[in-house]
């Protein structure tokens, strides 16, 4: 490159560089952004295939010309330092603004521009865009499923319940504090399940019963989500403790347990819940096809929780264990008070990407027939009425699954950022 | 409060602390604990499909209607007085024998075919035939197929899988000794949107559920059903083997809608022919004779399914012909006394 | 009582207890079976399966066993998890190393990839490439050959085949390269442990793969010809493509779906085994007078692989689990060929989802104890 340039960018001819160099930028972004919203082609001139180039030559002319280090203009050196530090690199920014460049208009047009989203059936869809009208007709199935709309307040008081439940902790005194642990681990949960069972299923105080299989959409993956949840954490925080136990049978039982559900995908998993699991309870005993999904789920999840606390188990250093003994305190107390808080701290953010996989898994429930909101998706684009419309459907899915798991990812990033900075 | 849904925590811990409740099968009993165990809920556990329309398939607020549905609505009728207290538990072909099986649902009336291997293997008893079905293929009308002879090998099929339909078609292809691809999906409607985007050349299914899927096809005009049949598929209702008095409910539930029309009987004039002299009139409508009471049940039985439900004429012109998934003539399912081979014992 | 008999009686109870639920479960089993008229036993793999199969990398005809439809079912799932390795490692390492990036576009590029792609249910993303984004296709008729007689239609992806005469000898050639190559690297490096002479390795062995194997073609012990596919008319508007190679559309939405799911998880296994490295070691090696490219070579890569390999095991094996939702797409794999079809046409619940899981869990089993081997080889050499 070098050798074709006569000048050399530097700082003694800053004045002269500068300006012709971000001259050609300018050109070279001007002729991609007619080119891609007026379908003009400034360039007409020039032929043959150095037409085709030509934007990205003169950016890189440009781009050159304004690489001068220590230029003394605080923007322009960060400007270099941060997508101009060489040839390489300014390529890679042309070809990667020149990209975004071309297809933002593609999917601006699809999203907004040309989509639809006045109307009440499939007739009003006469842009060539997307056709935000199924949304909003099917917003209802989306998130309460095949839930009967006149009970749909029900699920929205147990929601709301469940959360005002939840947030009880926030606003705790220091005496109370204490119980909060068997608040969140033994009472929270047992209330959560009353809720349920009693305003979401209803049968009693008058509530017409709805049976489990008319459930579904987005306060489905919440219910599976949160109940696997709550029981998949006590359970594999049982087995990392088994794994590490000094008792042979408690060790390998852990083990084997723990290794099994890792070893098998959910699928299977679901399928033995659903067709095998029936034949071993006693007959005329019969559990929800929702129950076992969800149980299901929390055991397959709990294997991975297990692993996740067993990593922290591990980085504690022994002389905690020691000390915690030479205190006089037996297994569980020792546990309880010394090593479990401390373990606990190290791997919150293990546990956080563990319940975002157990999130993401929550779809899989479509193999026992229960459809959540990718379930209603898949199940609406079939609908006679609303053929042909599979698109929007998993994007929308797909965006509110994004916002939860993207908050929760970010959440646990945050955590582990603050606890490394801690220690 | 014996619903079974509701015992729910009971269960799982019970089940958890090893409390073995020693129950037999039940079978050989005097009593009926289905029909015991239905009475008590207050309605009857229905198993129908994901979707069908004209045998099961929700509306948007979400009724069941079809003739499946309405076998159901039958013993509805017949065992709790009222039609319409029913559950409808749609069920994936996967599913239904196991959830008929583990007492989910206590009637299966979701287009099963009836089968030797499903009647003395898995442990389920087929109660009669609601419908006579065969299967064949769809095909785009453009493509200029006019019969199975003009397959040409290399072609794609679409269809159910888990089914009996996937090993006819496996036979007929062997018959034939034409190689295809067989692209299978678990629900009829992943099946039919394939089709219908041009994934597959043929579509093949029941011929009921082509006529009802080719009525959901973006354009339905451009797509034929093919004149062959190439299997026997009686479709019927189904219960749990070890309940014959359930069985004998469910089964004549049925037969009294079919029995109705032989004679004549419909929603319309069922209260004035229950001053009839005809006598089959009157025991289909109870007036002597005591059949409900044979049944286990009270005499109103066959009364309250003609006029909540319909005869079977009736239910077969209001979900299959009227709403134009299978208009024209019906074929074998017209009455053996017109020239279909619907036929019933008597009920005497 | 003291604190052993304790212990003892302690684990006595767990034992029962679990033993007690197994017999619990295995007599409700029997009861209900019995109940059902039903027995359990194996003896179906050998009955003749009668129904057929898609895509079978093995013969299969509607006349074989279970059995037979079991093997293919299996050897589904590993074709389709062994792209997906490759393809998931290959964009994993692109984009984790593209994390690492100077450049802010293409440092934000890649993040927001791995963003996006991970934090969205790998059953929505299968959905969105089968039902949504392979629709879009075009009609075999319609499709424009668009690399080397290849057509991307909406029935499949239709590529030129290689059909070969005598390929064993070929094959064989090959595998004998492969070993030269290995021969080659074990010396040159004893060599250069010897006394410091360095030798192209890398060249030498492209030139041993090229030259040996084309060999056998040269002298004509072996030869190929390329099938390409053939529009082939079955009706007045039905085409499809005959000869050559037949990818489903089944295969790639799951390939697709896999692979871009899974790259987000290597990606930041590589970014974080590459950051792991301390900045002290590339600095020193930089003070050795090595160039960027040596460093990275040479110095971090083998350190890093050490942290990368582990987690991204793990990777694989959560590849190879989720290809079991091929059965949501009609992809004939372990799960829909067997635990679906032939689970529902025998009725052989708990013998075929047990057979089903134990293949799964074999699996992952295998794979864990290579790689505890590799990775012990691997920590030898630490000090």
């Amino acid at each position: 490159m070098r050798k074709i340039f006569f000048i050399k960018p530097n700082i003694s001819n800053l004045n002269i560089c500068l300006p012709v160099g971000s001259f050609l930028i300018l050109l070279s972004f001007l002729d991609i952004f007619l080119n891609t919203f007026y379908n003009l082609n400034p360039s007409f001139f020039i032929i043959g295939p150095v037409n085709k180039v030509l934007p990205l030559l003169l950016g890189m002319i440009g781009f050159y010309l304004i690489r001068i280090e220590y230029s003394g203009k605080k923007y322009l050196d960060i400007f270099n330092k941060k997508i101009n530090l060489n040839n390489f690199n300014a390529l890679c920014t042309l070809i990667i603004s020149f990209s975004i460049i071309k297809i933002m208009p593609i999917f601006l047009s699809w999203f907004i521009i040309d989509a639809n989203f006045v109307g009440d059936n499939k007739d009003a869809c006469t842009g060539s865009g997307a056709c935000w009208v199924y949304i909003k007709v099917w917003f209802e199935r989306f998130i309460y499923g095949m839930y009967p709309a006149s009970e749909i307040w029900r699920i929205n008081i147990s929601f709301i319940l469940i959360i005002v439940f939840g947030l009880f902790g926030l606003f705790s005194n220091e005496k109370i504090k204490r119980y909060l642990i068997l608040y969140y681990a033994v009472v929270y949960p047992i209330l959560a399940f009353i809720i349920i069972y009693f305003l979401v299923s209803g049968g009693v105080f008058n509530l017409e019963w709805v049976q489990t299989n008319a459930w579904g959409g987005l306060s489905l993956t919440f219910i599976v989500a949160f109940f696997a949840l709550i029981f998949c954490f006590p359970i594999g925080l049982f087995l990392a403790l088994g794994r590490r136990s000094k008792l042979i049978a408690v060790r390998y039982v852990s083990i084997g347990f723990i290794e099994f559900w890792r070893g098998v995908p959910l699928i299977t998993v679901l399928f033995m819940s659903a067709v095998i699991f029936p034949l071993f309870l006693p007959s005329g005993v019969y559990i929800d096809t929702l129950v076992r999904a969800i149980f299901a789920i929390a055991l397959f999840e709990a294997a991975y929780i297990a692993e996740v606390i067993r990593g922290g188990l591990q980085a504690l250093p022994k002389g905690q264990y020691e000390a915690a003994r030479s205190l006089g305190m037996g297994y569980w107390k020792s546990n309880y008070l010394i090593i479990l808080p401390q373990a606990l701290k190290i791997v919150i953010p293990g546990i956080a990407n563990t319940f975002l996989a157990l999130v993401k898994d929550t779809p899989l429930i479509f193999v026992v027939g229960l459809l959540e909101i990718v379930g209603m998706t898949n199940l609406a684009k079939t609908n006679p009425k609303w053929l042909g419309l599979a698109m929007e459907g998993y994007i929308f899915a797909g965006l509110i699954f994004f916002l939860i798991c993207y908050v929760m990812s970010k959440y646990s990033q945050s955590l582990e950022k603050k606890l490394s900075s801690e220690r | 409060m014996i619903k079974s849904i509701k015992t729910w925590i009971l269960v799982g811990f019970a089940s958890l602390l090893l409390v073995a409740c020693g129950q037999g099968g039940g079978g050989g009993s005097k009593k009926s604990k289905t029909l015991d165990d239905t009475k008590k809920a207050g309605f009857v556990k229905c198993g129908v499909s994901q979707g069908l329309a004209g045998f099961s398939n929700a509306d948007e607020s979400g009724n069941w209607s079809g003739i499946d549905v309405d076998v159901c609505r039958a013993v509805a009728a017949a065992v709790l007085e009222d039609a319409e207290k029913v559950k409808y538990f749609p069920l994936s072909a996967k599913e239904r024998f196991e959830a008929l099986k583990a007492k989910q649902v206590d009637v299966l009336a979701r287009n099963t075919t009836w089968t030797l291997t499903r009647d003395a293997e898995l442990g389920l008893t087929f109660v009669g035939v609601n419908f006579y079905d065969g299967q064949g293929f769809m095909v785009p009308k453009a493509s200029g197929m006019k019969s199975t002879d003009d397959f040409r090998a290399g072609m794609s099929v679409c269809t159910n899988i888990g089914t009996t339909t996937e090993l006819n078609l496996a036979d007929f292809m062997a018959r034939k000794g034409l190689e295809y691809k067989l692209v299978g999906f678990e629900k009829a409607d992943e099946a039919r949107d394939t089709y219908g985007a041009g994934r597959c050349d043929a579509y093949t299914t029941d011929k009921s559920g082509l006529a009802a899927q080719r009525t959901v096809l973006p354009n339905p005009d451009a797509h034929i059903v093919l004149p062959e049949t190439i299997s026997k598929e009686p479709l019927g209702p189904v219960v749990r083997q070890g309940d014959p008095i359930w069985e004998d409910i469910v089964r004549w539930s049925l037969n009294v809608m079919i029995e109705a029309e032989e004679y004549g009987i419909n929603s319309g004039n069922a209260d004035s022919l229950k001053s009839s002299d005809n006598p089959a009139h009157k025991k289909i409508l109870g007036v002597e004779d005591d059949m409900g009471i044979k049944l286990g049940l009270d005499n109103d039985w066959g009364y309250r399914i003609i006029t909540q439900v319909g005869n079977y004429g009736e239910v077969y012109k209001k979900h299959l012909q009227d709403s134009g998934i299978l208009p024209g003539n019906r074929g074998a399912n017209e009455l053996w006394t017109n020239g279909g081979i619907i036929y019933v014992p008597p009920l005497r | 009582m003291n604190n052993k008999n304790k212990k003892y009686l302690l684990q006595s109870a767990l034992i029962l207890s679990i033993v007690s639920l197994f017999i619990f479960f295995a007599t409700n089993a029997q009861i209900n079976m019995s109940n059902r008229g039903l027995q359990f036993g194996f003896g179906f793999l050998n009955r003749e399966a009668s129904f057929d199969i898609q895509f079978t990398l093995i013969e299969y005809s509607r006349s074989s066993t279970y059995l037979r439809a079991y093997l293919v079912g299996l050897l589904n799932t590993i074709l389709v998890a062994f792209f997906g390795i490759i393809f998931a490692t290959i964009l994993g390492v692109i984009v984790g190393i593209a994390r690492l990036s100077k450049n802010y576009l293409i440092n934000n590029l890649a993040s927001a990839y791995v963003e996006f792609f991970r934090n969205l249910p790998l059953l929505l993303q299968l959905f969105f490439w089968y039902y949504a984004a392979l629709r879009v296709l075009p009609l075999p008729q319609d499709a424009g050959e668009f690399f080397f007689s290849s057509y991307l239609t909406i029935k499949a992806l239709y590529l030129p085949a290689l059909r070969w005469e005598n390929f064993y000898v070929f094959l064989t050639l090959f595998i004998i390269s492969i070993f030269l190559i290995i021969v080659t690297k074990f010396y040159t490096k004893k060599i250069q442990e010897k006394d410091g002479t360095q030798f192209p390795i890398f060249l030498i062995s492209v030139a041993i793969l090229l030259i040996l194997p084309s060999l056998s073609l040269i002298f004509g012990f072996s030869s190929f010809s390329i099938e390409k596919p053939e529009l082939l008319k079955l009706s007045e508007t039905t085409y499809t493509f005959e000869g050559g190679l037949e990818i489903p559309p089944e295969f790639i939405a799951l390939l697709f779906a896999l692979s871009l799911y899974t790259a987000t998880f290597i990606a930041e296994c590589v970014r974080a085994g590459i950051e792991a490295i301390g900045k002290g070691q590339k600095e020193a090696a930089a003070s050795l007078g090595l160039n960027p490219n040596l460093v990275l070579k040479l110095i971090v890569m083998p350190q890093a692989l050490r942290v990368i390999i582990p987690p991204t095991t793990n990777q694989y094996l959560n590849l190879t689990k989720n290809s079991s939702l091929a059965s949501a797409i009609a992809y004939p794999d372990l799960a829909l060929v067997f635990a679906g079809t032939a689970l529902m046409q025998t009725g052989k619940a708990i013998e075929i989802v047990s057979m089903v899981m134990f293949t799964y869990l074999l699996l992952s089993i295998l794979t864990s104890v290579l790689m505890n081997w590799y990775n012990k080889k691997q920590q030898i050499t630490e000090k």
